[in-house]
């Protein structure tokens, strides 16, 4: 990776193997990899190929088998489950393939959600969703329940909702894989323009080449190994 | 938005699987209370009776008399304020299916250690001078449309022959729990007859009821009064009121077991069912609690959501169940006021019921909460999609 500016995100000798009945599988070897501030990083690969692991293990919600993840300097990998809740619901911002709102809430309080954890006021709570719904274009659809809008809509709401508590890092894992060629042109333009104007870091995993251009870098994975960053 | 908005919503997401188990738990809390309610009217006369007041009967068995001439010896035992004395009648008014609790008495001392049954001072009074009087309680004379001045007829089962008596008097019950379904009347009316007709069978009464000073004497005028009598033809037991009804209810206990057990089998089967619908929900959710944790919400949270739901199900139904317990109770007094003349929901019951359906609520959601808090994020994020 080049020296542009400082690592947010330091991976060192990482490894992680999965157990299936008693057979051991090795999804990550020994991975070394350094990720700037404000990049926006792709990872490429077949499936089984390790890229959603990684960005697991990136975005604390995995845990290694050894090795070290530093995350703006703090290393995640040594931290307990309840520490990692707190550092995830301040330093990560999450985009799923399939949205994963909550159905029984609507855009707004979708987006409110990470805010509970907060200690913000109801109407600090309103303003930040308010402005987070505005950037996503959707402030018109705000009491919509996630089955009144499209997959577009939704997954920007899901956008909403990652970058509303302002996040270190934004990963998105297959964002635009269960939406057509103009919701996931929308979509993509959007985690763009969070990365060019706000300077967000976004680490996203994706099978899509068109999907893939969007990102200043890409890395390919084979089977647990990195391939150089193009 | 609160977390308990999201509870809320949640617990009404599938309306019909929500309702069916709601309506399980208010049939459920409906049966607890009135078994419960039945197992409190069992022991109605065990909680109505008086700390003051002894009975004395026959100890071999309370089917065989007691002299009158046992009166004047009790009364002068130190500790007993009041001897008054009573005949278990056992007639019939017109069939058999009219059964009345009837009983010849003493006015005058029974009355006055009896203070729970008030009868105004004219009925007293009417009461007192006519010797063929009787006076009713008010839920029988409610139920036969009596009025003061009716001619009664009861037909005679241990005392053969057509009784009638002229109701000079209603009482009604100064406590909740007071008797209302009983039938008393003059000793002197049927004690006169029967030296006409079984002379071997007057002088006799059924117990005597003392009155004592002070509770704690119980024990010591009961062991006198037994003493007095020691050796005599007709040797006495002396107990508690309190005892003397358990004693009576010490026949029937196993039937009283039961009914307690059924009560809690009940719950039993009604905490399986909540638990089934809170294992499906939450099942069908671990993709939900998986996206929340990512989110940073915590094990507790997630508890919270779980424990909340279940809660709030178990309680909408135990509000329904509690407030149905009343009509239905109404019914079952109209149709079993006979036999169970105290048939009312007391505190202590809807309380037992609001604990029973918390109780259910927590139980029903430990085993969910347990799992969604321990599932692993990368796990739950799997099963969506």
């Amino acid at each position: 990776m080049g020296n542009r500016k400082q690592p947010i995100v330091e991976i060192r000798n990482l490894s992680k193997s999965y157990r299936r009945g008693s057979e051991v599988i090795s999804v990550l070897e020994n991975i070394n990899l350094d990720i700037p501030e404000g990049e926006f990083l792709a990872f490429m690969g077949p499936s089984g190929s390790g890229k959603s692991t990684l960005l697991n293990l990136i975005a604390g919600i995995d845990g290694a088998d050894s090795g070290m993840i530093l995350v703006g300097g703090v290393d995640i990998t040594s931290m307990t489950e309840s520490e990692l809740a707190y550092w995830r619901s301040i330093n990560v911002g999450f985009i799923f393939q399939f949205y994963n709102l909550i159905p029984v809430l609507t855009a707004f309080e979708n987006v409110e959600l990470p805010l509970l954890l907060t200690w913000l006021s109801r109407k600090e709570r309103r303003e930040h969703v308010e402005a987070a719904l505005r950037m996503v274009n959707l402030s018109d659809r705000m009491d919509h329940y996630p089955g009144q809008l499209s997959g577009g809509q939704q997954q920007r709401v899901a956008i909403a909702r990652a970058i509303v508590t302002d996040p270190t890092i934004l990963v998105a894992d297959e964002p635009t894989g269960d939406l057509d060629r103009a919701s996931a042109e929308s979509v993509l333009g959007l985690m763009a323009l969070l990365n060019r104007e706000f300077g967000k870091t976004i680490i996203m995993v994706t099978h899509d080449p068109h999907a893939a251009e969007k990102a200043h870098t890409i890395i390919t994975f084979e089977k647990g190994i990195l391939g150089a960053p193009v | 938005m609160h977390l308990f908005k999201l509870i809320y919503r949640n617990t009404f997401r599938h309306k019909q699987r929500t309702w069916l188990t709601i309506l399980g738990v208010t049939i459920a809390i409906l049966a607890f209370g009135i078994l419960r309610t039945l197992v409190n009217a069992w022991y109605a006369g065990v909680e109505a009776s008086s700390s003051v007041r002894l009975i004395t009967r026959n100890s071999i068995s309370l089917v065989f008399p007691l002299p009158l001439s046992y009166k004047e010896k009790i009364q002068r035992i130190p500790g007993v304020e009041n001897v008054s004395y009573a005949v278990w009648f056992n007639g019939t008014y017109i069939s058999e299916k009219n059964f009345i609790p009837n009983f010849a008495i003493e006015p005058e001392s029974f009355l006055e250690i009896y203070p729970e049954y008030v009868l105004p001072d004219d009925q007293k009074a009417a009461f007192f001078r006519d010797r063929g009087a009787v006076i009713a309680g008010r839920k029988v004379a409610e139920r036969f449309d009596w009025k003061i001045g009716d001619t009664i007829p009861l037909i005679g089962t241990i005392y053969p022959g057509t009784w009638n008596f002229t109701l000079r008097g209603i009482y009604h019950g100064a406590e909740k729990n007071t008797d209302e379904t009983q039938f008393f009347f003059h000793w002197n009316y049927l004690n006169e007859s029967l030296k006409k007709s079984l002379p071997n069978r007057a002088d006799q009464v059924g117990i005597y009821i003392e009155k004592i000073a002070d509770p704690d004497l119980a024990p010591r005028v009961s062991e006198a009064i037994d003493e007095t009598f020691k050796n005599s033809l007709a040797e006495t037991l002396t107990e508690t009121e309190k005892s003397f009804q358990l004693s009576f209810i010490s026949m029937t206990e196993a039937i009283v077991v039961v009914i307690q057990l059924v009560s809690f089998m009940v719950i039993i089967i009604i905490m399986a069912v909540v638990a089934n619908t809170m294992v499906m929900t939450a099942r069908e959710r671990i993709g939900e609690y998986a996206i929340m944790k990512t989110l940073g919400f915590g094990g507790w949270h997630l508890s919270v959501l779980i424990f909340g739901e279940s809660l709030l199900i178990t309680t909408i139904g135990c509000v329904f169940g509690v407030a149905l317990t009343f009509p239905s109770a109404k019914i079952f007094r109209e149709h079993i006021g006979t036999y169970f003349p105290v048939f009312t929901i007391s505190l202590n019951t809807m309380l037992l019921s609001l604990a029973a359906s918390t109780l259910v609520g927590i139980m029903a959601a430990v085993a969910p909460a347990w799992h969604a808090t321990r599932i692993r994020i990368a796990e739950g994020l799997r099963r969506i999609g």
